[in-house]
């Protein structure tokens, strides 16, 4: 699995692109916790567009992301959910605690509305 | 078309998708639908998950990873000499995990359960998991039909 970060105001997108299982996820986790530390944002983005594949261990580890930046306040989106992912995520109820959208640029406003109202 | 396979390999993470792949380019002759695929492809990366993460933790150890095709009729079993299951009507649970310090979301039984046709598990603690698993192919209309 390959990984770019890219932080846009103080909101820290994660692309991913290939495929998201146990070995992938505990790589991207310690990853993404190195990153959050350093660059000090509050609020995480997980960007599934180029993700053909997710298992269980894909939901283990955007729940734990959303632990870490939910405990300092922040908010954990995702977007760009091919129907079979979308499906696991709704399996485990994930689209309680997580807000799911269509793009990043519509994740990016929505959660910009959600700030100023 | 019989057929069959059986795979054996260390319980490494880096297994999990060469598991699942395997399994999913075995079942291909049966001219399953993508979606079908993938339903297999994830079921499997469940089980084979599960082995190295409960069965072995993450310590190493044989999994034995076998499929049969009869017409349409693909049935994987995920074999490992682990630790085994102690309360199989709990682990199978919806978000249940006996490792959460491990970020597991539990929902592992859920989805084998869920994308396959049959999902049987036979466990005895101290002497491993065995996980069988039954897809059949071609029982949803293709959309375009
Ligand atoms: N092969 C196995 N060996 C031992 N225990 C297992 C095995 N597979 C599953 N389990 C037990 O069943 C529980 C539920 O499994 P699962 O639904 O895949 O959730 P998770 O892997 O996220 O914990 C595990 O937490 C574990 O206690
Ligand atoms: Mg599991």
């Amino acid at each position: 699995m390959e990984v770019k970060f890219v932080r846009v105001g103080s909101t820290l997108i994660v692309r991913m692109a290939g495929e998201l299982d146990h070995h992938a996820a505990e790589i991207l986790r310690t990853k993404i916790d190195a990153k959050l530390k350093r660059e000090g944002v509050r609020d995480l983005l997980f960007d599934f567009q180029k993700v053909q594949f997710m298992d269980s261990s894909g939901l283990g580890m955007v729940l734990g992301r959303y632990k870490l930046v939910s405990a300092q306040g922040g908010k954990v989106l995702a977007c760009g959910l091919n129907p079979r992912v979308k499906r696991i995520f709704e399996m485990a109820g994930l689209q309680k605690r997580i807000i799911i959208c269509r793009s990043e640029e519509e994740a990016l406003r929505e959660h910009r509305g959600e700030k100023d109202g | 078309m019989d057929n069959y396979m059986k795979l054996e390999l260390p319980s490494k993470s880096q297994n999990e998708a060469f598991a699942r792949i395997v399994v999913a380019a075995f079942a291909a002759q049966a001219d399953p639908t993508l979606d079908e695929i993938s339903d297999v492809k994830t079921a499997v990366s469940e089980a084979v998950t599960n082995a190295v993460i409960h069965g072995y933790e993450n310590k190493s150890g044989t999994i034995v990873v076998s499929a049969t095709l009869q017409g349409r009729k693909l049935e994987v079993t995920v074999i490992d000499y682990g630790v085994g299951i102690e309360d199989l009507e709990q682990a199978r649970m919806p978000l249940y995990t006996s490792k959460p310090e491990l970020e597991r979301s539990g929902m592992g039984f859920t989805i084998m359960e869920n994308f396959m046709d049959e999902c049987d598990v036979i466990s005895e603690p101290g002497k491993g998991t065995t996980v069988r698993m039954v897809k059949i192919f071609g029982k949803k209309e293709p959309a375009e039909a």
